[in-house]
Protein backbone atom coordinates (compact mmCIF):
# COMPACT_ATOMS: atom_id res chain seq x y z
CA UNK A 1 0.00 0.00 0.00
CA UNK A 2 2.73 2.63 1.13
CA UNK A 3 4.59 1.68 -2.02
CA UNK A 4 1.49 1.61 -4.58
CA UNK A 5 0.77 5.53 -2.92
CA UNK A 6 4.92 6.59 -2.72
CA UNK A 7 4.47 5.67 -6.69
CA UNK A 8 1.05 8.01 -6.99
CA UNK A 9 2.66 10.52 -5.48
CA UNK A 10 5.58 10.52 -7.77
CA UNK A 11 3.36 10.51 -10.35
CA UNK A 12 1.50 13.19 -9.74
CA UNK A 13 4.53 15.33 -8.51
CA UNK A 14 6.63 14.41 -12.19
CA UNK A 15 2.67 15.12 -14.32
CA UNK A 16 2.76 18.36 -11.86
CA UNK A 17 5.98 19.32 -13.44
CA UNK A 18 5.15 18.70 -16.95
CA UNK A 19 1.78 20.23 -16.72
CA UNK A 20 3.35 23.63 -15.85
CA UNK A 21 6.08 23.53 -18.66
CA UNK A 22 3.03 22.63 -21.26
CA UNK A 23 1.20 25.39 -19.30
CA UNK A 24 4.09 27.81 -20.09
CA UNK A 25 4.31 26.43 -24.05
CA UNK A 26 0.38 26.74 -24.56
CA UNK A 27 -0.01 30.22 -23.13
CA UNK A 28 2.29 30.94 -25.95
CA UNK A 29 0.84 29.22 -28.61
CA UNK A 30 -2.97 30.69 -27.49
CA UNK A 31 -2.26 34.01 -28.27
CA UNK A 32 0.32 33.85 -30.71
CA UNK A 33 0.08 30.41 -32.78
CA UNK A 34 3.93 29.93 -31.31
CA UNK A 35 5.60 26.94 -30.06
CA UNK A 36 8.22 28.11 -28.24
CA UNK A 37 10.83 25.89 -27.90
CA UNK A 38 13.07 28.43 -26.13
CA UNK A 39 10.62 28.35 -23.09
CA UNK A 40 13.25 25.46 -22.18
CA UNK A 41 15.98 27.82 -21.72
CA UNK A 42 14.17 30.27 -19.25
CA UNK A 43 13.42 27.39 -16.98
CA UNK A 44 17.36 26.89 -17.74
CA UNK A 45 18.79 30.23 -17.53
CA UNK A 46 16.64 30.44 -14.34
CA UNK A 47 18.46 27.35 -12.78
CA UNK A 48 21.49 29.39 -13.71
CA UNK A 49 20.00 32.44 -11.94
CA UNK A 50 19.94 30.25 -8.63
CA UNK A 51 23.33 29.58 -8.64
CA UNK A 52 24.45 32.95 -9.68
CA UNK A 53 22.31 34.20 -6.30
CA UNK A 54 23.40 30.80 -4.19
CA UNK A 55 24.29 31.95 -0.49
CA UNK A 56 21.95 35.17 -0.69
CA UNK A 57 18.86 34.98 1.30
CA UNK A 58 16.18 32.20 -0.13
CA UNK A 59 13.59 34.55 -1.04
CA UNK A 60 16.44 36.67 -2.91
CA UNK A 61 17.67 33.63 -5.01
CA UNK A 62 13.92 32.84 -5.48
CA UNK A 63 12.75 36.86 -6.51
CA UNK A 64 15.96 36.86 -9.08
CA UNK A 65 15.58 33.30 -10.76
CA UNK A 66 11.46 34.66 -11.21
CA UNK A 67 12.39 38.01 -12.51
CA UNK A 68 15.39 37.08 -14.54
CA UNK A 69 12.54 34.50 -16.53
CA UNK A 70 10.19 37.00 -16.49
CA UNK A 71 13.20 39.89 -17.91
CA UNK A 72 13.97 36.90 -20.55
CA UNK A 73 10.67 36.17 -21.78
CA UNK A 74 9.80 39.69 -22.34
CA UNK A 75 13.09 40.26 -24.04
CA UNK A 76 12.32 37.44 -26.41
CA UNK A 77 9.19 38.38 -27.80
CA UNK A 78 10.41 41.89 -27.88
CA UNK A 79 13.57 41.44 -30.18
CA UNK A 80 13.45 37.77 -31.61
CA UNK A 81 9.40 37.09 -32.13
CA UNK A 82 7.00 40.64 -32.48
CA UNK A 83 9.30 41.38 -35.74
CA UNK A 84 7.89 37.92 -37.15
CA UNK A 85 4.32 38.50 -35.59
CA UNK A 86 2.82 38.61 -38.54
CA UNK A 87 4.79 35.78 -40.34
CA UNK A 88 3.62 31.82 -40.92
CA UNK A 89 3.61 29.72 -38.12
CA UNK A 90 6.72 27.19 -39.93
CA UNK A 91 8.66 30.84 -39.70
CA UNK A 92 8.09 31.58 -36.12
CA UNK A 93 8.68 27.76 -34.95
CA UNK A 94 11.84 27.79 -36.67
CA UNK A 95 12.86 31.85 -35.10
CA UNK A 96 11.90 29.65 -31.73
CA UNK A 97 14.77 26.83 -32.55
CA UNK A 98 16.92 29.70 -33.00
CA UNK A 99 16.66 31.95 -29.97
CA UNK A 100 16.55 28.57 -28.29
CA UNK A 101 19.98 27.59 -29.78
CA UNK A 102 21.20 30.99 -29.36
CA UNK A 103 20.55 31.53 -25.34
CA UNK A 104 21.80 27.50 -24.83
CA UNK A 105 25.04 28.54 -26.73
CA UNK A 106 25.43 31.90 -25.41
CA UNK A 107 25.31 30.15 -21.86
CA UNK A 108 27.97 27.62 -22.55
CA UNK A 109 30.22 30.15 -23.91
CA UNK A 110 29.77 32.04 -20.93
CA UNK A 111 29.38 29.56 -18.14
CA UNK A 112 30.64 26.25 -19.81
CA UNK A 113 28.67 23.03 -20.61
CA UNK A 114 30.06 21.30 -17.42
CA UNK A 115 27.20 19.74 -15.00
CA UNK A 116 27.22 22.18 -11.55
CA UNK A 117 26.46 20.66 -7.98
CA UNK A 118 23.69 23.47 -6.47
CA UNK A 119 22.39 22.34 -3.26
CA UNK A 120 19.06 24.74 -3.09
CA UNK A 121 16.91 23.73 -0.53
CA UNK A 122 18.35 20.49 0.77
CA UNK A 123 15.74 20.27 3.34
CA UNK A 124 12.88 19.69 0.59
CA UNK A 125 14.42 16.36 -0.01
CA UNK A 126 14.27 14.81 3.39
CA UNK A 127 11.49 12.16 4.15
CA UNK A 128 8.65 13.10 6.31
CA UNK A 129 5.42 11.06 7.55
CA UNK A 130 2.32 12.10 5.72
CA UNK A 131 -0.89 10.24 7.87
CA UNK A 132 1.71 7.49 8.65
CA UNK A 133 3.03 6.84 4.57
CA UNK A 134 6.53 8.19 3.98
CA UNK A 135 6.85 10.77 0.91
CA UNK A 136 9.32 13.04 -0.02
CA UNK A 137 8.75 16.41 0.84
CA UNK A 138 9.62 17.83 -2.26
CA UNK A 139 7.32 15.82 -3.97
CA UNK A 140 4.37 17.33 -1.69
CA UNK A 141 5.63 20.70 -2.02
CA UNK A 142 6.15 20.26 -6.23
CA UNK A 143 2.43 19.24 -5.73
CA UNK A 144 1.07 21.82 -3.77
CA UNK A 145 3.22 24.74 -5.78
CA UNK A 146 1.85 23.02 -8.63
CA UNK A 147 -1.70 23.39 -7.79
CA UNK A 148 -1.24 26.55 -6.40
CA UNK A 149 0.35 28.19 -9.84
CA UNK A 150 -2.52 26.53 -11.63
CA UNK A 151 -5.16 27.84 -9.27
CA UNK A 152 -3.59 31.50 -9.41
CA UNK A 153 -3.51 31.21 -13.13
CA UNK A 154 -7.53 30.48 -13.33
CA UNK A 155 -8.11 33.15 -11.37
CA UNK A 156 -6.26 35.53 -13.29
CA UNK A 157 -7.22 34.16 -16.73
CA UNK A 158 -10.79 33.91 -15.36
CA UNK A 159 -11.95 37.49 -12.76
CA UNK A 160 -9.59 39.62 -14.55
CA UNK A 161 -9.93 42.29 -17.58
CA UNK A 162 -6.07 41.11 -18.91
CA UNK A 163 -6.93 37.42 -18.30
CA UNK A 164 -10.38 38.22 -20.62
CA UNK A 165 -8.27 39.95 -23.09
CA UNK A 166 -6.20 36.93 -23.05
CA UNK A 167 -8.64 34.33 -23.77
CA UNK A 168 -10.54 36.27 -26.51
CA UNK A 169 -7.35 36.57 -28.11
CA UNK A 170 -6.26 33.05 -28.31
CA UNK A 171 -9.76 32.14 -29.81
CA UNK A 172 -9.70 35.04 -32.27
CA UNK A 173 -6.89 37.28 -31.94
CA UNK A 174 -8.37 39.64 -35.08
CA UNK A 175 -11.93 40.35 -33.37
CA UNK A 176 -10.39 40.93 -29.95
CA UNK A 177 -8.20 43.77 -31.66
CA UNK A 178 -10.98 44.88 -33.45
CA UNK A 179 -12.75 45.21 -30.16
CA UNK A 180 -9.49 46.97 -28.61
CA UNK A 181 -7.60 45.01 -26.95
CA UNK A 182 -3.91 45.56 -27.19
CA UNK A 183 -2.06 43.43 -29.16
CA UNK A 184 1.32 44.14 -27.51
CA UNK A 185 -0.44 43.85 -23.65
CA UNK A 186 -1.75 40.18 -24.48
CA UNK A 187 1.10 38.55 -25.97
CA UNK A 188 3.49 40.73 -23.49
CA UNK A 189 1.32 38.85 -20.26
CA UNK A 190 1.45 35.86 -21.84
CA UNK A 191 5.07 35.93 -22.50
CA UNK A 192 5.70 37.05 -18.74
CA UNK A 193 3.29 34.21 -17.38
CA UNK A 194 5.08 31.67 -18.98
CA UNK A 195 8.48 33.10 -17.45
CA UNK A 196 6.84 32.23 -14.02
CA UNK A 197 5.60 28.80 -14.82
CA UNK A 198 9.62 28.75 -15.90
CA UNK A 199 11.06 30.18 -13.25
CA UNK A 200 8.59 27.45 -10.42
CA UNK A 201 9.97 24.54 -12.85
CA UNK A 202 13.55 25.33 -12.90
CA UNK A 203 13.21 25.83 -8.56
CA UNK A 204 11.36 22.69 -8.25
CA UNK A 205 14.10 20.25 -10.43
CA UNK A 206 17.08 22.16 -9.29
CA UNK A 207 16.08 21.16 -5.70
CA UNK A 208 14.85 17.36 -7.25
CA UNK A 209 18.23 16.77 -9.01
CA UNK A 210 20.82 19.15 -7.02
CA UNK A 211 22.45 20.55 -10.42
CA UNK A 212 22.18 23.19 -13.37
CA UNK A 213 23.28 22.06 -16.56
CA UNK A 214 23.02 23.91 -20.49
CA UNK A 215 20.46 21.55 -21.44
CA UNK A 216 17.99 20.78 -18.71
CA UNK A 217 15.27 22.81 -20.01
CA UNK A 218 15.00 20.80 -23.63
CA UNK A 219 14.49 17.59 -22.34
CA UNK A 220 11.58 19.06 -20.48
CA UNK A 221 9.75 21.30 -23.40
CA UNK A 222 10.11 18.36 -25.83
CA UNK A 223 8.17 16.14 -23.54
CA UNK A 224 6.15 18.76 -22.62
CA UNK A 225 5.35 19.89 -26.20
CA UNK A 226 4.04 16.30 -26.29
CA UNK A 227 1.98 17.01 -23.61
CA UNK A 228 0.14 20.31 -25.10
CA UNK A 229 -0.20 18.72 -28.49
CA UNK A 230 -2.19 15.73 -26.58
CA UNK A 231 -4.24 18.14 -24.77
CA UNK A 232 -5.00 19.58 -27.94
CA UNK A 233 -3.23 23.06 -29.16
CA UNK A 234 -4.10 26.33 -28.21
CA UNK A 235 -6.55 24.73 -25.12
CA UNK A 236 -4.88 25.48 -21.67
CA UNK A 237 -6.32 23.28 -20.03
CA UNK A 238 -5.64 20.56 -22.57
CA UNK A 239 -2.42 21.60 -22.38
CA UNK A 240 -2.00 21.44 -18.30
CA UNK A 241 -3.55 17.62 -18.52
CA UNK A 242 -1.74 16.92 -21.75
CA UNK A 243 1.62 17.78 -19.62
CA UNK A 244 0.07 16.04 -16.29
CA UNK A 245 -0.57 12.75 -18.62
CA UNK A 246 2.57 12.39 -20.41
CA UNK A 247 5.29 13.19 -16.95
CA UNK A 248 2.77 10.71 -14.58
CA UNK A 249 2.63 8.36 -17.09
CA UNK A 250 6.05 7.74 -17.27
CA UNK A 251 6.14 7.43 -14.12
CA UNK A 252 3.64 4.80 -13.53
CA UNK A 253 5.32 2.96 -16.55
CA UNK A 254 8.46 3.20 -14.92
CA UNK A 255 6.82 1.48 -11.76
CA UNK A 256 4.38 -1.05 -13.65
CA UNK A 257 6.37 -2.01 -16.27
CA UNK A 258 8.41 -5.80 -15.87
CA UNK A 259 12.29 -4.77 -15.05
CA UNK A 260 13.70 -6.05 -18.70
CA UNK A 261 11.33 -3.05 -20.45
CA UNK A 262 11.66 -0.27 -18.61
CA UNK A 263 14.16 0.76 -20.81
CA UNK A 264 11.48 1.35 -23.20
CA UNK A 265 8.90 3.64 -21.21
CA UNK A 266 9.63 6.41 -23.79
CA UNK A 267 8.43 4.02 -25.66
CA UNK A 268 5.29 2.96 -24.33
CA UNK A 269 4.58 6.64 -23.55
CA UNK A 270 4.66 7.84 -27.32
CA UNK A 271 2.90 4.34 -28.14
CA UNK A 272 0.19 5.91 -26.40
CA UNK A 273 0.27 9.29 -27.78
CA UNK A 274 0.09 7.91 -31.28
CA UNK A 275 -3.02 6.45 -29.76
CA UNK A 276 -4.54 9.37 -28.40
CA UNK A 277 -3.72 11.39 -31.54
CA UNK A 278 -5.29 8.43 -33.68
CA UNK A 279 -8.44 8.92 -32.40
CA UNK A 280 -8.84 12.32 -31.69
CA UNK A 281 -6.38 13.91 -33.56
CA UNK A 282 -7.44 17.98 -32.28
CA UNK A 283 -6.59 16.63 -28.31
CA UNK A 284 -8.16 15.28 -25.71
CA UNK A 285 -9.58 19.30 -24.51
CA UNK A 286 -9.82 20.57 -27.85
CA UNK A 287 -9.60 24.64 -28.63
CA UNK A 288 -12.57 25.78 -28.46
CA UNK A 289 -13.49 28.19 -31.91
CA UNK A 290 -10.26 28.39 -32.85
CA UNK A 291 -9.32 31.07 -35.41
CA UNK A 292 -6.03 32.26 -37.22
CA UNK A 293 -4.14 34.36 -35.60
CA UNK A 294 -3.69 38.12 -37.33
CA UNK B 1 -33.07 69.65 -46.43
CA UNK B 2 -29.43 70.35 -45.36
CA UNK B 3 -27.16 66.92 -46.14
CA UNK B 4 -26.08 65.96 -43.15
CA UNK B 5 -22.44 66.48 -42.16
CA UNK B 6 -19.42 64.16 -43.32
CA UNK B 7 -18.98 61.41 -40.51
CA UNK B 8 -16.85 59.25 -42.80
CA UNK B 9 -15.05 60.13 -46.14
CA UNK B 10 -13.61 57.45 -48.42
CA UNK B 11 -11.98 58.72 -51.74
CA UNK B 12 -10.21 56.25 -53.93
CA UNK B 13 -9.88 53.80 -51.96
CA UNK B 14 -8.09 50.33 -53.45
CA UNK B 15 -7.89 47.13 -51.68
CA UNK B 16 -5.18 44.57 -53.35
CA UNK B 17 -4.52 41.30 -52.09
CA UNK B 18 -0.93 40.77 -54.42
CA UNK B 19 -1.92 41.39 -57.88
CA UNK B 20 -6.02 41.01 -57.68
CA UNK B 21 -7.45 44.72 -56.82
CA UNK B 22 -10.69 43.74 -54.66
CA UNK B 23 -11.76 47.44 -53.97
CA UNK B 24 -10.54 49.60 -57.39
CA UNK B 25 -10.94 53.52 -56.27
CA UNK B 26 -14.10 53.82 -54.58
CA UNK B 27 -15.35 56.95 -53.33
CA UNK B 28 -18.24 57.12 -50.21
CA UNK B 29 -19.56 59.56 -48.05
CA UNK B 30 -21.37 58.48 -44.75
CA UNK B 31 -23.24 61.27 -43.22
CA UNK B 32 -23.81 62.19 -39.05
CA UNK B 33 -26.75 60.50 -38.14
CA UNK B 34 -27.32 58.44 -41.85
CA UNK B 35 -27.94 54.74 -42.51
CA UNK B 36 -25.82 54.02 -45.48
CA UNK B 37 -26.61 50.59 -47.47
CA UNK B 38 -23.85 48.85 -49.36
CA UNK B 39 -25.60 46.22 -51.63
CA UNK B 40 -23.94 43.62 -54.29
CA UNK B 41 -23.35 40.36 -54.59
CA UNK B 42 -20.96 37.94 -53.72
CA UNK B 43 -17.89 38.99 -54.13
CA UNK B 44 -17.76 42.34 -55.35
CA UNK B 45 -15.81 43.84 -52.47
CA UNK B 46 -18.29 44.77 -49.74
CA UNK B 47 -15.96 43.02 -47.09
CA UNK B 48 -13.08 44.03 -48.20
CA UNK B 49 -13.91 48.24 -48.38
CA UNK B 50 -15.46 47.59 -44.51
CA UNK B 51 -12.21 46.13 -43.86
CA UNK B 52 -10.21 48.90 -44.82
CA UNK B 53 -12.30 51.13 -42.96
CA UNK B 54 -12.33 49.40 -40.07
CA UNK B 55 -8.26 48.67 -39.93
CA UNK B 56 -8.14 45.14 -40.79
CA UNK B 57 -6.42 45.12 -44.23
CA UNK B 58 -4.33 48.19 -45.39
CA UNK B 59 -5.38 49.98 -48.13
CA UNK B 60 -2.79 50.35 -51.38
CA UNK B 61 -3.93 53.55 -52.01
CA UNK B 62 -6.63 56.06 -50.94
CA UNK B 63 -7.85 58.00 -48.10
CA UNK B 64 -10.13 57.21 -45.03
CA UNK B 65 -11.52 60.60 -43.46
CA UNK B 66 -13.10 59.69 -39.88
CA UNK B 67 -14.73 62.50 -38.09
CA UNK B 68 -12.56 65.22 -39.51
CA UNK B 69 -9.05 63.56 -39.27
CA UNK B 70 -7.51 60.18 -41.53
CA UNK B 71 -7.57 56.85 -40.61
CA UNK B 72 -4.87 54.26 -41.09
CA UNK B 73 -1.28 54.03 -40.58
CA UNK B 74 -2.02 53.54 -36.31
CA UNK B 75 -2.94 49.38 -34.54
CA UNK B 76 -5.84 47.93 -35.55
CA UNK B 77 -7.14 47.90 -31.97
CA UNK B 78 -7.27 52.14 -32.14
CA UNK B 79 -9.92 52.17 -34.62
CA UNK B 80 -12.78 51.59 -32.15
CA UNK B 81 -10.84 53.87 -29.65
CA UNK B 82 -11.84 56.74 -32.87
CA UNK B 83 -15.72 55.29 -32.77
CA UNK B 84 -15.95 53.44 -35.33
CA UNK B 85 -17.47 49.77 -34.40
CA UNK B 86 -17.39 46.08 -36.74
CA UNK B 87 -20.36 43.46 -36.52
CA UNK B 88 -17.90 41.06 -38.73
CA UNK B 89 -19.72 38.51 -41.88
CA UNK B 90 -20.06 35.33 -39.44
CA UNK B 91 -20.52 37.77 -36.41
CA UNK B 92 -17.14 36.15 -34.85
CA UNK B 93 -18.22 35.89 -31.48
CA UNK B 94 -16.11 34.27 -28.99
CA UNK B 95 -17.82 30.82 -28.78
CA UNK B 96 -16.28 29.46 -25.36
CA UNK B 97 -16.61 32.55 -23.82
CA UNK B 98 -20.14 33.25 -21.88
CA UNK B 99 -22.62 36.05 -23.13
CA UNK B 100 -21.87 38.95 -20.19
CA UNK B 101 -18.01 38.15 -21.09
CA UNK B 102 -18.23 38.82 -24.94
CA UNK B 103 -20.16 41.86 -23.77
CA UNK B 104 -17.42 43.26 -21.88
CA UNK B 105 -15.23 43.01 -24.50
CA UNK B 106 -17.30 45.31 -26.51
CA UNK B 107 -16.73 47.35 -23.87
CA UNK B 108 -12.50 46.88 -23.90
CA UNK B 109 -12.02 50.66 -24.42
CA UNK B 110 -14.29 51.81 -21.39
CA UNK B 111 -13.35 52.44 -18.00
CA UNK B 112 -16.40 53.93 -16.46
CA UNK B 113 -17.84 50.84 -15.17
CA UNK B 114 -20.96 52.25 -13.14
CA UNK B 115 -22.34 53.39 -16.62
CA UNK B 116 -20.87 49.93 -18.62
CA UNK B 117 -22.84 47.67 -15.79
CA UNK B 118 -26.07 50.17 -16.61
CA UNK B 119 -25.79 49.96 -20.77
CA UNK B 120 -25.31 46.23 -20.08
CA UNK B 121 -28.49 45.68 -18.64
CA UNK B 122 -30.07 48.28 -21.11
CA UNK B 123 -29.16 45.30 -23.73
CA UNK B 124 -30.37 42.74 -21.66
CA UNK B 125 -33.95 44.24 -21.59
CA UNK B 126 -33.48 44.94 -25.04
CA UNK B 127 -32.53 41.90 -26.13
CA UNK B 128 -34.26 39.14 -22.70
CA UNK B 129 -32.94 36.12 -24.04
CA UNK B 130 -29.10 37.57 -23.57
CA UNK B 131 -29.80 38.58 -20.58
CA UNK B 132 -31.30 34.63 -19.43
CA UNK B 133 -28.57 33.50 -21.20
CA UNK B 134 -25.54 35.72 -19.75
CA UNK B 135 -23.54 33.24 -18.16
CA UNK B 136 -23.64 30.74 -20.83
CA UNK B 137 -20.93 30.22 -23.38
CA UNK B 138 -22.44 32.24 -26.87
CA UNK B 139 -21.08 29.25 -28.64
CA UNK B 140 -24.79 27.82 -27.42
CA UNK B 141 -26.65 30.50 -28.66
CA UNK B 142 -28.52 30.41 -31.93
CA UNK B 143 -27.56 32.37 -35.03
CA UNK B 144 -30.09 34.81 -34.40
CA UNK B 145 -29.14 35.32 -31.26
CA UNK B 146 -25.67 35.63 -32.07
CA UNK B 147 -26.37 38.48 -34.35
CA UNK B 148 -27.98 39.94 -31.05
CA UNK B 149 -24.87 39.52 -28.99
CA UNK B 150 -22.58 40.69 -31.49
CA UNK B 151 -24.62 43.55 -32.34
CA UNK B 152 -25.09 44.90 -28.57
CA UNK B 153 -20.97 43.85 -28.16
CA UNK B 154 -20.54 46.39 -31.11
CA UNK B 155 -22.63 49.27 -29.38
CA UNK B 156 -21.01 48.78 -25.92
CA UNK B 157 -17.97 50.73 -27.22
CA UNK B 158 -20.65 53.49 -27.71
CA UNK B 159 -19.32 54.41 -31.30
CA UNK B 160 -20.28 56.72 -33.77
CA UNK B 161 -20.24 54.60 -36.37
CA UNK B 162 -21.48 51.22 -36.46
CA UNK B 163 -20.78 49.22 -39.48
CA UNK B 164 -22.93 45.65 -40.33
CA UNK B 165 -21.12 43.06 -42.54
CA UNK B 166 -23.83 40.97 -43.68
CA UNK B 167 -26.10 41.02 -40.69
CA UNK B 168 -28.87 38.36 -42.14
CA UNK B 169 -26.51 35.99 -43.51
CA UNK B 170 -27.04 32.94 -42.74
CA UNK B 171 -30.41 33.54 -40.69
CA UNK B 172 -34.25 32.70 -40.94
CA UNK B 173 -36.32 35.67 -42.37
CA UNK B 174 -38.33 35.79 -39.06
CA UNK B 175 -34.48 36.26 -37.39
CA UNK B 176 -33.78 38.39 -40.08
CA UNK B 177 -37.14 40.52 -39.31
CA UNK B 178 -35.53 41.10 -35.95
CA UNK B 179 -32.23 42.18 -36.44
CA UNK B 180 -33.61 44.67 -38.95
CA UNK B 181 -36.17 45.82 -36.35
CA UNK B 182 -32.88 45.86 -33.98
CA UNK B 183 -31.25 48.66 -36.70
CA UNK B 184 -34.29 50.75 -36.76
CA UNK B 185 -34.09 51.16 -33.07
CA UNK B 186 -30.38 52.30 -33.30
CA UNK B 187 -31.40 54.73 -36.09
CA UNK B 188 -33.91 56.22 -33.52
CA UNK B 189 -31.08 56.63 -31.12
CA UNK B 190 -29.36 58.61 -33.85
CA UNK B 191 -26.45 56.55 -34.62
CA UNK B 192 -25.03 56.32 -37.76
CA UNK B 193 -25.26 53.06 -40.11
CA UNK B 194 -23.38 51.59 -42.51
CA UNK B 195 -24.73 48.39 -43.74
CA UNK B 196 -23.12 46.08 -45.58
CA UNK B 197 -25.72 43.74 -47.73
CA UNK B 198 -26.04 40.79 -50.63
CA UNK B 199 -30.46 41.39 -49.69
CA UNK B 200 -30.88 44.74 -51.35
CA UNK B 201 -34.86 44.51 -50.24
CA UNK B 202 -33.63 44.51 -47.15
CA UNK B 203 -31.11 47.39 -47.04
CA UNK B 204 -33.54 49.86 -49.52
CA UNK B 205 -35.91 49.55 -46.44
CA UNK B 206 -33.40 50.90 -44.07
CA UNK B 207 -31.11 52.90 -45.82
CA UNK B 208 -30.99 56.56 -46.37
CA UNK B 209 -28.67 56.33 -49.66
CA UNK B 210 -27.28 53.07 -50.98
CA UNK B 211 -24.61 52.34 -52.90
CA UNK B 212 -24.50 49.31 -55.58
CA UNK B 213 -20.98 47.73 -55.65
CA UNK B 214 -19.88 45.16 -58.27
CA UNK B 215 -16.30 44.03 -59.40
CA UNK B 216 -14.64 45.76 -56.87
CA UNK B 217 -16.28 49.65 -58.03
CA UNK B 218 -19.58 51.32 -57.76
CA UNK B 219 -22.15 50.84 -60.06
CA UNK B 220 -24.84 53.51 -58.83
CA UNK B 221 -25.17 55.13 -55.79
CA UNK B 222 -28.55 57.80 -54.64
CA UNK B 223 -31.17 57.78 -52.24
CA UNK B 224 -33.03 54.31 -51.47
CA UNK B 225 -35.88 55.04 -53.46
CA UNK B 226 -34.06 56.43 -56.44
CA UNK B 227 -31.44 53.11 -56.34
CA UNK B 228 -34.83 50.56 -56.10
CA UNK B 229 -36.22 52.57 -59.11
CA UNK B 230 -33.48 52.87 -60.93
CA UNK B 231 -34.12 50.56 -64.49
CA UNK B 232 -30.41 49.87 -64.68
CA UNK B 233 -29.79 48.44 -60.54
CA UNK B 234 -30.17 44.80 -61.82
CA UNK B 235 -27.11 45.49 -64.35
CA UNK B 236 -25.21 47.20 -61.79
CA UNK B 237 -25.64 44.69 -59.04
CA UNK B 238 -24.74 41.95 -61.51
CA UNK B 239 -22.04 44.02 -62.57
CA UNK B 240 -22.81 44.47 -66.00
CA UNK B 241 -20.93 47.34 -67.88
CA UNK B 242 -23.30 50.31 -67.20
CA UNK B 243 -22.73 51.35 -70.96
CA UNK B 244 -23.00 47.35 -72.18
CA UNK B 245 -26.73 47.91 -70.42
CA UNK B 246 -27.82 50.97 -71.69
CA UNK B 247 -26.64 49.57 -75.48
CA UNK B 248 -27.29 45.80 -75.20
CA UNK B 249 -26.57 45.80 -78.77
Amino acid sequence: MERFVQTLVDALSVGSLYALTALGIGLIFGVMRLINFAHGELITISAYTLLALFGLPIPVMLFGAIAVAIGLALLTERAAFRPLRNADPTTLLISSFAVSFFLQKTLILVVGSRLKGLDFLPELNRHADFLGIRLQILQIVTIAISAGLLAALTWFLKATRLGLHMRAAAEDFRMARVLGVRANSVIAMAFALSGILAAAVSCLIVVQTGTVQPRMGVQLVIIAFVGTVIGGLGSLSGAALGGFLVGAASILLQALLPPDLRAFREAFVFIAVALILLFRPQGLIPARGLKERI
Amino acid sequence: MNAPAALLTVAGLVVRYGAIAAVKGVDIHVGDGEIVGIVGPNGAGKTSLVSAIAGIVTPADGTIIFAGRPLGGGALEDVVARGIALVPEGRHIFASLTVIENLMLGATIRRDTAALRQDIERYFAMFPILGQRRRQPAGQLSGGEQQQLAIARAMLSRPRLIMLDEPSLGLAPTVVDQVYALLNALREQGITILLVEQNAERVFGLSDRVYVMSGGEFGLSGSAAEIQNDPRFDAAYFGVHMQEAANPL
